[in-house]
């Protein structure tokens, strides 16, 4: 062990340098002010009994003391905090999951497979063409299975990183197509698991443009640690051109 | 079958003496925790070191890891968190605190303890058949484990697992049973529900909750199993494609892997409750004991562990928050899991209220107890973060989970079985003719506080790497590709520290291991009440070192346990069996 790894870590446990990871999202301010409060409330819970504790075992001996005041009142405070928090909590929950998607959302399908994502754009026809586990196959270039018998199959568009608009809402529809995996992106405080057999839909708005991570959050199996992908925000100009191109490329 | 029959020397092996059975245990326990320890410092060293080969073995494999994640979890959870204090401390200390001299089933019991070893040796044999033990962790999501060509380990690796965990269930609802009936039919004349031991409640609500979620768990298990070898599709859907094979031929159904997060984690979350639970009852009566104070609001206390077995039952989706529950149902488990903050804050409470200006002796049992509410809380704590689903949206499958897990259960309830043992080493040590013997002091405090310090540098980081983002089970942090990559190097320094951390925290549980050989072999001998203790446990005629004719000595009970009384000369205490008001016994 040397000297340096501890002062690095050290280093890393001042609070100065840990932080959420940078937040480009619209609903993610609200979630990290929620989660900074919460953690806030809990550290002054937490440090407020421990010196009941220290102070109780420090303090002269006195004779037991009884009342309902003791017993009663303080767990009328903490029921009405965890009460406020639930609620606080509801709310931005039902504000991103209660309620669906807006019409004029981007569609993009999400897949997991393992070891990787993929991501599916409907084309210009705005609809996503037909799949079948038995048409999978990815060295020919179809690793979702678009049917070729489907017509709205043809102009689909299939990446393997997630480009998308800022300032759009993006309707992502998640499944899997084997086990299931947890789609995870740290910077737009977004997870949802990748269930086979299932689709999810999960709806959010990048803000900022640039480049992020993509994780898988659910074990999946050996190459579950390096099962990621990134995500690209552009600028609206920039998406459009990006996916024009696409387009282009997936001409029949 | 006759045990006494048998030759003396595999008599005293398959033994239905319950205090050996629960010796038995104990050293199962020990062993399992020593593996587990040792599982979890190869996979803090991988994590921080990727390239560290080890002896013996070579490099850690993406799979290999993934498979010490698996036993890690399973050996922790079942074989150490269960077995240590429902059935070790159960058998040992249960009969007496209630004024019994045996459980209700002797023969049961032994039976329980041997499946729970047979569970344990065929966990331990799935390390050496192709392919090696499971890697789907211990929750064995499927159709990751329903499906033998997933991945490494998930052949007979994961058949061994399934066979292992149903015996283990099998053995703890025999267990279960046997607590129960113990608990309800052989307690002594004046041991009314309320004069009951904390502890006893907890080992009954555990019991209780044992059977309810064993149960479920095991048809888990067995539909899991017949997925895999029968063609059924129960947790399969239709047009599932695993490494490139469709199994629409073997598994024609349509069936759905949130079936088995529901059937498993109900199983699950009340597994959490039955491994802390005995904990909670030993520590309110530890620390009334060292304090010498009643515990603060008895009945409450009694009423709050039932509550939280209860809602104990009630709170299993919140592990599902973003599994594909409906975000309906989402925010129903979240307000199920914030009302078990209140029983458990209620606890909290008396415990402060029981210390409080009480000047408690500091014996090791008292500081493991302390450590314990220390742990309780700052672990607990983040349960209400977890609960709410917008919040579990970014932390769920992080660090902040497995510091929150590991503060609560892992490092609270080793707390709880330290302080047990410190505690009750006397009665595990005594039998017949033969005084116990009192585990050092000296080394016990030492222990304590590097235990402490060790337990809080480990997990308490945790958190912050949580909330940078870093999630579980990954085999590596270095040399992964893309934006991913980044985010995880982020993490080093800290993980660095944690992997120190538990280093220390793993070697300071030698002294534990020094302290045990050292009283075994020349230890202080204990005098027959040593902490002054007001339970039966510690009664004359129920210690084991009891003459044979204290077997006909009827037990009684007059009052609540941890009575005491000031006077002008002191402290006295008051003894659940004593017949005088006053029992002349003055504390050092």
């Amino acid at each position: 062990m040397t000297s340096a790894s501890i002062q690095s870590g050290l280093h890393a446990l001042s609070l100065a340098t840990w932080r959420l990871p940078f937040d480009a999202s619209a609903h993610g301010p609200a979630l990290d002010h929620h989660l900074l409060l919460n953690l806030w409330i809990i550290l002054g819970l937490a440090a407020l009994a421990h010196l009941i504790l220290l102070i109780g075992l420090a303090a002269r001996r006195r004779p037991e003391s009884k009342s309902w005041r003791i017993e009663y009142l303080p767990l009328a405070a903490l029921a009405i905090l965890f009460a406020f928090l639930t609620l606080r909590a509801e709310r931005l929950w039902a504000d991103s999951r209660y309620t669906g998607p807006e019409p004029t959302a981007l569609q993009v399908q999400v897949v997991g497979q393992q070891f990787a994502w993929y991501f599916r754009y409907p084309g210009t026809d705005y609809t996503f063409g037909v799949t079948k586990p038995e048409l999978v196959d990815a060295p020919s270039g179809n690793p979702l299975g678009i049917d070729p018998a489907d017509g709205h199959g043809a102009d689909d568009i299939v990446t393997s990183e997630l480009v998308l608009p800022a300032n759009r809402q993006i309707d992502l529809r998640i499944n899997s197509l084997d086990v299931i995996h947890g789609f995870s992106v740290p910077v737009m405080r977004l997870k949802q698991n990748a269930v086979p057999g299932m689709t999810i839909h999960i709806h959010f708005t990048p803000k900022v443009p640039g480049t992020y991570a993509i994780l898988c959050t659910q074990v999946c199996g050996l190459g579950h640690y390096r099962m990621n992908a990134n995500l690209r925000v552009l600028p609206p100009d920039q998406f459009a051109a990006w996916l024009a191109a696409k387009e282009k490329a997936v001409q029949p | 079958m006759n045990l006494t029959k048998l030759p003396a020397k595999r008599r005293r092996l398959f033994t239905t003496d319950h205090r050996i059975i629960g010796i038995q245990y104990l050293i199962l326990a020990l062993v399992s925790v020593t593996i587990g320890t040792l599982l979890s410092l190869l996979m803090r060293i991988h994590l921080v070191w990727p390239d560290r080969i080890v002896p013996f073995h070579g490099p850690i494999l993406p799979e290999d890891y993934l498979a010490l994640v698996t036993i890690h979890g399973t050996i922790m959870l079942f074989f150490v968190l269960t077995t240590a204090p429902q059935s070790g401390f159960g058998n040992l200390i249960l009969p007496a605190q209630i004024g019994a001299r045996r459980m209700a089933f002797p023969v049961a019991n032994a039976l329980s303890f041997w499946l729970t070893a047979l569970a344990l040796l065929i966990l331990l044999s799935s390390t050496f058949v192709p392919g090696g033990s499971a890697i789907s962790g211990w929750t064995a999501y499927p159709p990751f484990s329903a499906v033998p060509s997933a991945g490494p380990g998930q052949g007979l690796g994961m058949d061994l697992w399934l066979a292992s965990i149903a015996v283990f269930a099998i053995a703890s609802t025999i267990g279960a049973i046997n607590t129960l009936v113990t608990i309800i039919k052989f307690r002594c004349e004046g041991m009314t529900w309320e004069r009951i031991p904390l502890t006893v409640w907890g080992w009954f609500t555990a019991a209780l909750l044992s059977i309810i979620a064993f149960s479920v768990l095991l048809a888990a298990l067995l539909l899991l199993f017949c997925d895999r070898h029968a063609g059924t599709s129960f947790f399969i859907p239709a047009g599932d494609l695993v490494s490139g094979t469709l199994h629409a031929a073997t598994h024609p159904g349509n069936g759905s892997p949130l079936l088995w997060l529901h059937l498993f984690w109900f199983f699950g979350h009340p597994e959490v409750y039955i491994a802390i639970l005995p904990g909670l009852g030993l520590t309110s009566m530890l620390l009334a004991n060292f304090s010498h104070r009643r515990v603060f609001a008895y009945r409450t206390m009694i009423f709050t562990t039932l509550l939280i077995g209860f809602l104990g039952i009630l709170l299993w989706g919140h592990h599902m928050f973003v599994a594909g529950l409906n975000p309906f149902a989402a925010s129903a488990f979240s307000v199920s899991t914030m009302a078990i903050a209140l029983p458990a804050s209620a606890k909290v409470l008396s415990w402060l209220t029981t210390v409080w200006r009480s000047r408690p002796r500091y014996t090791t049992a008292m500081l493991f107890s302390l450590g314990f509410v220390s742990l309780f809380i700052t672990g607990g704590l983040t349960g209400p973060i977890l609960a709410q689903p917008i919040l579990d949206e970014y932390l769920h499958n992080t660090f902040f989970v497995v510091a929150h897990f590991h503060l609560i259960m892992a490092m609270a309830a080793i707390f709880g079985l330290f302080a047990a043992t410190y505690y009750w080493f006397p009665l595990m040590t005594a039998h017949s003719g033969r005084p116990g013997r009192l585990m050092s002091e000296r080394l016990g405090r030492l222990h304590f506080w590097t235990t402490l310090v060790g337990a809080y540098a480990t997990f308490l980081p945790m958190h912050l790497t949580g909330l940078m983002g870093e999630p579980r089970h990954y085999a590596q942090l270095i040399g992964v590709p893309n934006a991913a990559g980044h985010l995880l190097a982020g993490t080093l320094p800290l993980n660095r520290f944690i992997t120190w951390s538990a280093i220390f925290l793993a070697t300071s549980q030698l002294l534990f291991f020094a302290n045990l050989i050292h009283t075994l072999l020349r230890g202080k001998t204990a005098p027959p009440n040593p902490w002054q203790a007001t339970t039966l446990e510690w009664h004359p005629a129920l210690h084991p070192n009891a003459p044979p004719e204290a077997s006909e000595v009827q037990i009684a009970v007059y009052r609540q346990p941890c009575e005491y009384q000031s006077t002008a000369e002191g402290e006295l205490i008051l003894p659940q069996w004593s017949t005088d008001t006053i029992s002349n016994i003055k504390p050092e």
